[in-house]
């Protein structure tokens, strides 16, 4: 079954058995959004880097860019795979440095504090940005 | 089950993990972490540049100067090396993962995993640092 090939993958990998469901689903979404990412940003590296040249970025590409509704799904989705895989992360890190029970939670709390208001950040510039270019410009 | 690789897994200082020589699985482990945590550190800023787009035109662009510094290229190389390396080797403990037999093998995957990185991160960081020595 699909579920104890993860509790076992993921014995061998930590070398103990997940404490609880959370610990499973955060183990399986890393992987999942691991795959996710592998995709969307190591394109979006080569698309911003490679094809378009960071030099030639200014406001106006954007404006380009998030003209087509398309680009603005796939950053929306880079942006919550990204921050959720990163912030997930850490709070793995977290756990293996921060050995108080009462430090860790504070640090994990600050942790979803910065997840909640970047998500918030990106969210909110990649669906109230000017939808033409003629909108922007009239900013 | 619990062979070598799990003995530099959890809760030990810093100092003894230096301490401990665990070879090409440990230092892959440590090179998964750190470039995660950069690459963590870099979307950040990036999540707040692009905000920035908000203010209009002039505040972002002004802003640009910080990414067309000759020492944001030399960064870019750093983050092409991070994602580069945290994609391959997230990839090959995905597959070790579903595939457990494969572990036996960890130190030929990490070679391949090498023989892929290296021409890509060479290229790349051509591609990236071409405009400094141009002209």
């Amino acid at each position: 079954m699909m579920r104890d090939g993860a509790i076992r993958a993921f014995q061998g990998r930590r070398g103990r058995p997940p404490s609880g469901n959370f610990e499973l689903y955060s183990w399986f979404f890393m992987r999942i959004s691991g795959v996710v990412l592998l995709g969307l940003a190591v394109f979006h590296l080569f698309w911003m880097h490679m094809v378009i040249g960071v030099e030639n970025i200014d406001f106006d590409v954007i404006v380009q860019r998030w003209s087509n509704p398309l680009w603005r799904l796939y950053d929306l989705f880079l942006l919550a795979f990204a921050l959720a895989h990163g912030m997930n992360g850490l709070r793995i890190v977290v756990d293996d440095y921060v050995h108080r029970p009462g430090w860790a939670a504070a640090v994990k709390s600050v942790l979803f504090i910065i997840f909640v208001l970047f998500l918030g950040m990106g969210a909110y510039i990649i669906f109230t940005f000017p939808l033409t270019a003629a909108g922007a410009a009239l900013r | 089950m619990t062979g070598s690789r799990t003995v530099y897994s959890r809760g030990r200082p810093i100092l003894e993990g230096l301490r401990y020589r665990g070879r090409e699985g440990m230092w892959a482990w440590l090179l998964h972490r750190t470039t995660g945590l950069g690459i963590l550190l870099f979307l950040l800023l990036h999540i707040f540049d692009i905000f920035l787009v908000a203010f209009g035109p002039e505040v972002f662009n002004d802003l640009l100067f910080i990414y067309s510094a000759w020492w944001a290229r030399v960064l870019e190389v750093f983050l092409l090396f991070g994602v580069l390396f945290h994609a391959l080797n997230g990839a090959r403990l995905i597959i070790q993962d579903f595939w457990p037999s494969l572990w036996r093998y960890e130190r030929q995957m990490i070679l391949a995993e090498a023989i892929i990185f290296v021409p890509l991160f060479l290229w790349g960081t051509y591609v990236f640092l071409q405009p400094l020595f141009g002209e």
